[in-house]
């Protein structure tokens, strides 16, 4: 039996109603709240705490999650007193500090991006997205472009692209992967028309590969009037050595969460500032910061930018996430960001070649991996029904974090890996010799690894059990 | 090398395993007219000079006492919250995909669920969205997959301005007609349509965007006759004193959305916060966002997941209930804690205190010759005080007093040019209530 905060509870006279609020609005049955005691408290969640894995405690080879290291400065810089008890009302000239910090990420992200202007406020990736094709959308409505409804997007792409192409009222079209890792150009060719809207894209794309020919891409999607964004979801590969906007994409959104070292709070706050190219300006979402001609500097409105797709949040974003990413690039500066993707490059690529020597299979081999790459473990499930969640579910028992699996979906019994810079040879050394061990039990005792984990607070759960009772709150 | 631990033997070693000789060979595949990023970005600092420089930054910030709220408010927030929430294991952990190795944050998860759906007295609450505003317009979505129907949702005109700018940039995307509910000027709450007009919900601010509080019994149940779903939107600690949503009316409203920014989390310029909302479980699949359930292991232990994802768009892809996909963990986790440390005695006592700060600087205030109160009803924290010039420009001269007085609602297209909007905290003692009524008294005069 798990301990619960519910049974700490110690009972105190409860406060009395206001007598000026009309009875019929107060609260018709008391507040039924635990009441612990603070080092209760304390002890609960501590000890929570330490059932999960995290980036502090364990290695993440997680694919397209980028769990790099998250610098503490970052975070100690992020709640100094005069950030964190800034009121989102504060008038700008009280708040001039925040203002130029804010003002200078977007201007070192337009920098690493090759684009025209950045605007902060999304506040994770898949809003982002949806801004990123909402600027699409209001682009062509504005040049009385108005037949094209269709978003193309590859079958490999990220969950979140066809749901935000949906949730910015477009229609979407799923183009393939051809055999080694790049878009079908006959596919998409026959797609392209008056009724296309533009294509999103990652490069390098989910399969852990660079997309070879995203210019002529480009050029046959501008060329039929559409538009390219760019799913910032794998920018460590190419930070500070490739520009989406040198490679033709007009629109895109980043994931600080992840290329940019801020935490992930076990699933968020993240940030998905988005960048674009000079045409896309007027239609950037709202506010971003302006530096006035004498060197204030200000939250921008509507009656900056009329045709601004509008506003995602209430106030200006994640801000607290922003000044972290913030820190970390000040941190890193130019050259700092430029090794970024080589030493990711660098351990994804050593990792594949150690993990191919002790007898995984690549699921690309002729091509070099980017900062990520997939291997199928297809052998062993036909040799002894051992699947890519059995591998994903012992490694737990060794502390490393499951790589992502099942995706992309069109390899089968995939393991997506990605190691990131911040980790040592060492540490991917042990992985390799654990990832050894584990093929060789899956050949000789493969039940192991069906019961795996067997060292962590639980075992594998009853998830089916879980959707049909929905037991998804402590009732009374 | 900040963050790179790798030395030049470990390289050199790497890339004879790779079968390379140089670094450069690693973006072989890359286009080289591709590779030439030449970015204006600045050197890189040390921990210890960018440490010097954001301190600076953040001294440019004024410290003022905060009589501001307008969705986000200043509150106390014990220690060993942030203390707790900022721990490794939960600050650098990812989304608890693999149940096994996250079940800390799931059991964070699960009681944060349960706590929202004793405030709000619905069933079930998801396990965040962004913030307040965009989770009104995920509510907006999802009640429009459960009636169907006309794509229209009535809102009051009186919501805050920044909610409505964002509902009418999310939802007009889908071609959504926000149809606005006029307020009683007398009054400064809603008055109710003769017809819904077709509309799938009505939207229902306790408290609305003066502070006032709505007869929501009569809204709700007006709504229900109309065949309308009800959508409250609430303030988290406001809920520890006033009438939880799923007991408004005779059948009680059908959403509870709100900003959680108020249980814990740091004002920090706008965010980040969190967005919560509440629902009946007959409605619990056209919820958007992660869902935490109970359940067992296969010895029968008590663990947690996810559950239903099917909803979401990592397996549905386009037909999600939703986009959203990371959501605010770490506040939720924060907010659970905060909750927990103040228990349901402390987050009651706080309202309470919030209000009666709030009454006696309304009295105070009200004591000044030119001051007016437009509206007479009662009020949790806030409230709009009638000024004879601008409220923008009172404003910005009772900074110099080290005061931000509140904020303007003309600015953002509601009320009167004088109107200023007025939060007390628990944090605002009598001494602070006293010199916000002798600076503005001050003001009035020379402004």
């Amino acid at each position: 039996m798990s301990d619960s905060i519910f049974d700490h509870d110690h009972h105190f006279p409860a406060a009395d109603d206001p007598a000026d609020i009309p009875a019929h609005l107060l609260r018709q049955t008391p507040l039924d709240l635990p009441n612990p005691a603070e080092l209760e408290v304390l002890r609960h969640y501590t000890r929570l705490s330490q059932k999960n894995f995290s980036i502090d405690t364990q290695f993440y080879p997680l694919g397209s999650c980028t769990m790099k290291y998250n610098p503490r400065i970052a975070h100690a810089m992020a709640v100094l007193p005069g950030f964190a008890r800034l009121h989102p009302d504060t008038p700008a000239p009280a708040m001039q500090g925040l203002l130029r910090v804010l003002w200078e990420l977007q201007e070192w992200l337009a920098a690493v991006t090759g684009m025209a202007a950045v605007s902060l406020t999304p506040a994770a990736g898949a809003q982002g997205e949806l801004a990123g094709v909402a600027m699409i959308r209001a682009y062509h409505a504005a040049r009385g472009d108005q037949g094209r409804r269709k978003m193309l997007i590859p079958t490999a792409a990220h969950g979140t692209n066809p749901a935000s192409a949906r949730m910015a009222g477009f229609e979407v079209v799923e183009i393939p992967s051809l055999a080694d890792g790049d878009l079908d150009m006959e596919a998409l060719d026959r797609h392209l028309g008056a009724d296309v809207a533009g294509i999103m894209l990652t490069n390098p794309s989910t399969l852990g590969v660079f997309e070879r020919r995203i210019a002529e891409i480009a050029g046959h999607v501008h060329a039929a009037g559409g538009l390219l964004y760019y799913d910032g979801a794998n920018l460590n590969a190419i930070l500070g050595r490739v520009q989406p906007g040198r490679m033709g994409f007009d629109v895109m959104h980043l994931n600080l969460h992840k290329t940019f070292a801020t935490p992930h709070g076990g699933g968020g706050p993240g940030a998905g500032a988005v960048a674009v190219q000079e045409r896309l300006r007027p239609f950037l979402p709202l506010p971003t910061v302006t530096r006035e001609a004498e060197g204030a500097w200000r939250w921008t409105s509507e009656a900056d930018l009329p045709r601004s797709i509008g506003r995602l949040s209430a106030h200006g974003g994640n801000i607290g996430v922003l000044l972290r990413a913030h820190a970390y690039l000040r941190r890193l500066g130019r050259a700092g960001v430029g090794r970024v993707s080589v030493y990711a490059a660098l351990n994804a690529n050593y990792l594949l070649k150690e993990l191919q020597r002790v007898g995984y299979q690549a699921a690309f081999p002729e091509r070099r991996a980017s900062h990520e790459f997939i291997l199928g473990v297809s052998d062993l499930q036909q040799a002894t029904g051992i699947r890519a969640l059995d591998v994903a579910k012992r490694l737990l028992d060794f502390g490393i974090h499951a790589p992502t699996i099942y995706f992309p979906q069109l390899v089968p019994e995939c393991l997506l890996i990605e190691p990131t810079e911040t980790e040592s040879k060492a540490t991917l050394d042990r992985f390799v010799a654990v990832m050894a061990r584990i093929r060789q039990e899956a050949l000789e005792q493969p039940e192991l690894l069906r019961a795996a984990p067997h060292h962590l607070p639980v075992g594998r759960l009853d998830e089916a059990l879980a959707a049909r009772r929905l037991d998804v709150a402590a009732v009374r | 090398m900040p963050y790179i631990p790798h030395d030049a033997a470990e390289t050199a070693a790497m890339l004879a395993a790779v079968g390379i000789q140089r670094l450069d060979q690693l973006f072989d595949e890359i286009p080289a007219a591709l590779q030439a990023a030449d970015m204006a970005l600045p050197e890189g600092l040390s921990e210890m000079a960018l440490q010097r420089e954001l301190e600076h930054r953040a001294l440019d910030n004024a410290p003022l006492r905060c009589f501001a709220g307008a969705g986000a408010y200043a509150h106390h927030i014990p220690a060993i919250v942030w203390d707790i929430a900022s721990r490794g294991e939960f600050y650098s952990a990812y989304t608890p995909y693999q149940p096994e190795a996250s079940q800390g944050t799931l059991q964070v998860l699960y009681e944060y669920q349960s706590f929202i759906t004793r405030l709000t007295g619905l069933e079930v609450s998801n396990a965040s969205l962004y913030d307040g505003a965009s989770g009104l317009a995920e509510a907006c979505l999802m009640a429009l997959r459960i009636q169907g129907g006309e794509p229209a949702i009535l809102v009051p005109e009186h919501l805050l301005p920044s909610w409505r700018r964002v509902l009418d940039s999310m939802l007009g995307l889908q071609r959504i007609r926000l149809r606005s509910v006029p307020y009683d000027p007398d009054t400064g709450t809603l008055r109710l349509p003769g017809d819904a007009g077709g509309a799938a919900a009505l939207i229902i601010p306790q408290i609305n965007g003066f502070g006032v509080l709505e007869a929501v019994d009569a809204l709700t149940d007006w709504a229900h006759a109309h065949g309308l779903l009800a959508i409250a939107v609430v303030n988290p600690l406001a809920l520890a004193l006033l009438k939880a949503p799923g007991e408004w009316g005779a059948r009680g409203a059908d959403m509870a959305v709100g900003e959680g920014q108020p249980l814990g989390i740091p004002l920090t310029g706008g965010g980040p916060y969190f967005g919560f909302l509440a629902c009946r479980k007959a409605h619990v699949r056209q919820l958007p966002g992660r869902l935490v359930a109970k359940t067992v292991d296969g010895q029968g232990r008590e663990g947690f997941c996810l559950t239903l994802q099917a909803r979401e768009q990592h397996i549905r892809r386009g037909k999600a209930t939703s986009n959203i996909c990371t959501n605010q963990g770490l506040m939720v986790t924060a907010a659970t804690i905060h909750m927990a440390a103040l228990g349901g005695h402390g987050l009651r006592r706080t309202a309470l205190t919030c209000h009666q700060r709030a009454s006696r600087l309304r009295k105070h205030l009200a004591a000044l010759p030119e001051v007016r109160l437009p509206y007479a009803g009662p009020f949790f924290h806030e409230f709009v005080l009638r000024l004879p010039r601008p409220a923008s420009a009172v404003r910005d001269a009772l900074l110099g007093h080290g005061i931000l007085a509140g904020v303007p609602l003309a600015d953002s297209g509601l009320g009167e040019a004088g109107d200023l909007l007025v939060c007390a905290t628990e944090l605002l003692e009598e001494a602070d209530l006293r010199a916000y009524r002798d600076a503005l008294a001050a003001v009035l005069e020379t402004v």
